[in-house]
């Protein structure tokens, strides 16, 4: 038993139900009790889908568990098969029913339908959403799909997109046009959009795009085994990965890389003056192993940012992140406790978090900007707008995101030019917030301050040993506060570590002289 | 004005489409999102698995608590193997708990479907953590399982479990019984204060330290309709419920209040004096609120119980006509005085079989239709326009200040509606759609 506040991921049902939403012409029946119906709201509200997600619930009831649960379960996958005319089923139990051993899969079986049915097996008490969409994705290529003849041209099936995913409706948009700039077509994208008949035709495909590992590596590993298809290792975000993998690419097809950049802003965007200030910015990475580990190499290497702790959640990419923290000399966080999440930034201090809607909150409350890389979705994750994360525009999508949160660099001038205005104060709020401004109080409070003024000790500091002395406390409050907070723990620090029992304002600038960088 | 209600139909016997089949409903777990709001030092441990959790989040929709006063001990392989194992475990998650959360002063254990199956006894849990923590904290279990509670039945089995353990008395009161958001409740007790009525203490209580006591002179009213398994408990304690119309528009506000008022000797001036401008207002706000409903039909599926109270809201202070009021269940003590006031007409469903019930929706096309999240965009999507349901629960609709505001969210919709103006005909819509994917 473990307490658990808030997840990053669903039950592996979930999982199976992303896979069963994204596709077309499948049914999922679920054997499951009342109220598992809250997850059709996933889709429908965070995705805005405009149909009802493909399944159907048994929803058997208490009074039904010593009478016949089984024969709910069969009438229930009858009446979907002549309701929905699915070319295709999947079977399967949700958390209770898996206590309950009705063994939805072998009672689907008996049922002699006239379409393929696939059972899944989800254990529901080990097991998470991606391993569920992934092993869902799996069995079902696994059981339509057949050796075949390859197209005569060069193709290759995206693999991996899901419903609910980070992005993944406009990455499809974006890697199928950088791959026909190559010359090589798609054959499928799966399951995203495609029937139970296009999983079939998977075989013609000369090779497999594996988009994300998360939701389509156990297929692409069948395929490659059962297949013949090799498949692509490089996940194409940022400007270095989508230059790499259109090198495997390339290797694989037997053509030419191409690329065509007249699109690609990020290179000059990271160069150009405006964001020198994004230099050496300390940031934190946490989401799924693939999108840390994509955003990492984008943060360091495209954007000049300095990474000081990253983490996943997902175990299944552990080993990965583990490999990747040691090559950015940092410590990996794999857990799934959002708590433990947040004692790791508060540790760090991190100037940006680059994570998923839980770490947004953790800004917030930490007054550290967020961006946000990676699954767990929100509604503000599925914009009007074209946003892919991958290939050329979603590599300038997230140069804007990530600098969006932050503050720009000639704003970041002015902002020590006028922080002494009588209008620019914290108190003040951000201008783009709408939020009125008020006056300062504290030039009067100074002056009064400043007749009676004797050595009072300020505010013991957060360490609790350290005494800031009044006109130190003062002094601080004139650093801008979006440095602030870094000011006041550096001289903390520097205090601590030469054993001063006050900070003067000598030492709040000898700190400073100490930390410059 | 002070008439009594017209009986439109006596539509108490009405019969019942009872229907069994896929539910498109929250399970009870989801009455923990608002009760946990209302109850400040309580804490709601979920005894269940990783779709409990997954549950809670989703209808909490945003998490603004880094750390909630509800979790879920999520049920692992190890526990499901031994029962004495998982008591042993449970009494571990709940130390840590109570030692990282000084404040809780009310701990109630929730069965799930999965705790509910592996027959996991919460209820001698809670006994036994009762002893070891009383007086700091009181233990005390209920089920919001799927498989035995829906949506707001949770708060129902919260109440009812909350019930037996509350001191006797023999002082003639009342207990108002129903989680209300402050606001209202202060406008509810300032109202029955007005009139005179004491003393009253609301079910449940903010804090762990107010005093409730029940007994053979305690008279209950309810104010949310979903309080089926509370009513039986408090009558099993010997209190008399006051049947009333719920306390939704000025009608229904009036004849709630009315009811308490009449139970109490109230005379019919000091009714009228503390209740004419609130009456008044709240008459001039829903007319003017209910303008694009008027005339207008509605169909509401089953979600929240509320579905008969304001089925008489709208059809009688809104001008709607009712097509079919679906409900998860129809407990006749408790909505009859409702259910009378509703003129012939619509059909009284119970229960619900989602795919039959939406071919009905489609069939009727109602100007409005009422239903849960899962279904309001696909409905949309057909060209139905949609309130969803859930809203109903979270905002303040009772009484007569928020009479106004209730025939509001259900004319938003058909406003906005009759706001957007695309320009393209259906058809071409339709092309778009399929062209995107």
């Amino acid at each position: 038993m473990k307490l658990s506040v808030w997840t990053y991921e669903g039950p592996p049902h979930v999982g199976a139900m992303r896979v069963a939403t994204a596709m077309k012409g499948l049914h999922y029946v679920l054997h499951a009790p009342q109220g598992d119906t809250y997850a059709d709201l996933l889709f429908t509200m965070i995705e805005r889908r405009d149909r009802r997600p493909p399944v159907t619930y048994t929803t058997f009831q208490a009074r039904d568990l010593g009478a016949d649960t089984a024969n709910l379960f069969k009438t229930a996958c009858r009446e979907a098969y002549e309701r929905f005319e699915p070319e295709a089923i999947i079977v399967g139990a949700s958390c209770t029913a898996e206590l309950i051993q009705d063994d939805p899969g072998g009672m689907a079986d008996t049922m002699g339908l006239p379409v393929p049915v696939i059972p899944l097996e989800l254990p529901s008490y080990q097991r998470k959403e991606n391993f569920g969409a992934d092993e869902t994705f799996f069995q079902i290529v696994r059981a339509l799909s057949r050796p075949m003849e390859r197209t005569a041209r060069v193709t290759c099936n995206l693999i991996g997109p899901t419903a609910l995913g980070f992005r993944h409706r406009d990455d499809i948009t974006e890697l199928t046009g950088l791959l026909l700039e190559m010359g090589v077509e798609v054959n499928v994208v799966a399951p995203y959009g495609a029937t139970p008949g296009d999983i079939t035709k998977l075989g013609s495909a000369h090779f497999n795009v594996l988009m994300y590992p998360e939701t389509g590596e156990a297929a692409c590993r069948w395929m490659e085994r059962e297949l013949g298809q090799p498949f692509t290792k490089t996940v194409p975000i940022g400007v270095g990965a989508t230059r790499d993998f259109l090198r495997e690419v390339s290797e694989i097809a037997g053509k030419p890389a191409k690329i065509d950049e007249t699109r690609l802003r990020l290179p000059w965007y990271s160069a150009s003056v405006d964001s020198t200030y994004l230099t050496g910015k300390r940031v934190f990475l946490f989401g799924d192993g693939t999108h840390v580990a994509s955003a990492a190499r984008i943060a360091r290497d495209e954007m000049g940012f300095e990474v000081v702790g990253l983490g996943c959640y997902n175990r299944e990419q552990a080993r990965m992140i583990r490999s990747l923290a040691k090559d950015f000399g940092v410590d990996a966080l794999i857990t799934d406790d959002y708590l433990d999440v947040e004692a790791s930034i508060e540790a760090l201090a991190p100037e940006m978090i680059l994570g998923t809607q839980m770490e947004r909150h953790i800004g917030k409350r930490l007054g550290i900007p967020c961006a946000v890389i990676s699954a767990p979705v929100h509604v503000q994750d599925f914009p009007a707008r074209y946003s892919p994360q991958m290939g050329i525009e979603g590599a300038n999508v997230i140069f804007d995101t990530w600098v969006h949160p932050l503050v720009m660099g000639l704003e970041e001038h002015l902002l020590h030019m006028f922080r002494e205005d009588f209008e620019f104060h914290d108190d003040a709020g951000a201008s783009h917030h709408g939020s009125k401004a008020v006056a300062s109080s504290e030039s009067t409070e100074a002056t009064t301050r400043a007749a009676t003024e004797t050595p009072t000790p300020g505010n013991v500091s957060e360490m609790g040993e350290v005494i800031w002395l009044a006109d130190a406390e003062r002094e601080l409050k004139r650093v801008p506060f979006f440095v602030r907070g870094k000011a006041r723990r550096n001289t903390e620090a520097f205090a601590a570590e030469r054993g001063l029992g006050e900070i003067s304002v000598d030492t709040l600038y000898e700190a400073k002289a100490h930390f410059a960088r | 004005m002070n008439a009594p209600l017209s009986k439109a139909s006596g539509c108490r016997d009405v019969p019942l489409l009872k229907e069994r089949g896929q539910r498109e409903v929250f399970c009870g777990l989801t009455a923990i999102v608002w009760l946990h709001r209302k109850m400040q030092d309580a804490f709601f441990l979920v005894v269940g698995s990783r779709t409990c959790a997954h549950l809670l989040q989703s209808a909490a929709g945003v998490m603004i608590f880094a750390e909630p006063r509800f979790g879920t001990a999520i049920l692992e392989e190890t526990d499901l193997a031994g029962m004495a194992d998982a008591q042993a475990e449970l009494d571990r998650e709940v130390e840590k708990l109570l030692s990282r959360r000084p404040d809780i002063k009310r701990l109630f254990l929730v069965g799930s479907c999965p705790s509910e199956v592996i027959k996991l006894d919460l209820e001698k849990a809670a006994e036994r953590l009762s002893g070891k923590y009383a007086p700091r904290v009181n233990v005390v279990n209920f089920s919001g399982s799927g498989i035995e509670t829906t949506f707001t039945e949770g708060e129902d089995a919260c109440l009812a479990a909350i019930v037996p353990d509350l001191p006797e008395t023999d002082e003639r009161q009342l207990i108002v019984a129903g989680a209300l958001p402050d606001v209202v409740e202060d406008q509810m007790l300032g109202l029955l204060k007005a009139l005179g009525i004491g003393p009253i203490t609301v079910l449940p209580t903010t804090n762990a330290d107010e005093p409730v006591a029940v007994g053979a002179n305690t008279v209950f009213a309810l104010s949310q309709p979903f309080l089926g398994e509370t009513h039986a408990a408090l009558t099993r304690r010997g209190a008399r419920h006051i049947a009333a119309p719920f306390p939704f528009g000025e009608e229904g506000t009036t004849a709630w209040l009315r009811a308490i008022a009449h139970e109490f000797g109230v005379s019919e001036e000091v009714f009228d004096r503390v209740t004419a401008a609130p009456r008044d207002r709240a008459r001039r706000a829903v007319r003017q609120a209910s303008d694009p409903l008027q005339g207008k039909s509605v169909f509401l599926f089953p979600d929240s119980q509320l579905e008969i109270p304001l089925a008489r809201f709208l059809t009688r202070e809104c001008g709607m006509d009712a097509l079919e009021v679906g409900q998860p269940y129809v407990h006749r003590d408790v909505v009859g005085p409702d259910i009378e006031l509703i003129p012939d007409g619509p059909v009284f469903s119970e229960g619900q079989d989602v795919d039959k019930q939406l071919e009905r929706a489609r069939t009727s096309r109602a100007d409005l239709t009422v239903c849960g999240l899962g279904l309001a965009n696909p409905l949309e999507a057909e060209g139905l326009t949609t309130k969803w349901a859930i809203e109903l629960v979270f905002t303040p609709i009772h009484f007569y200040e928020q009479a106004g505001d209730l025939a509001g969210l259900f004319a938003r919709p058909l406003r906005r509606r009759a706001l957007l103006k695309m320009d393209a005909p259906e058809g071409s819509l339709a092309d778009l759609r399929g062209a995107d994917t």
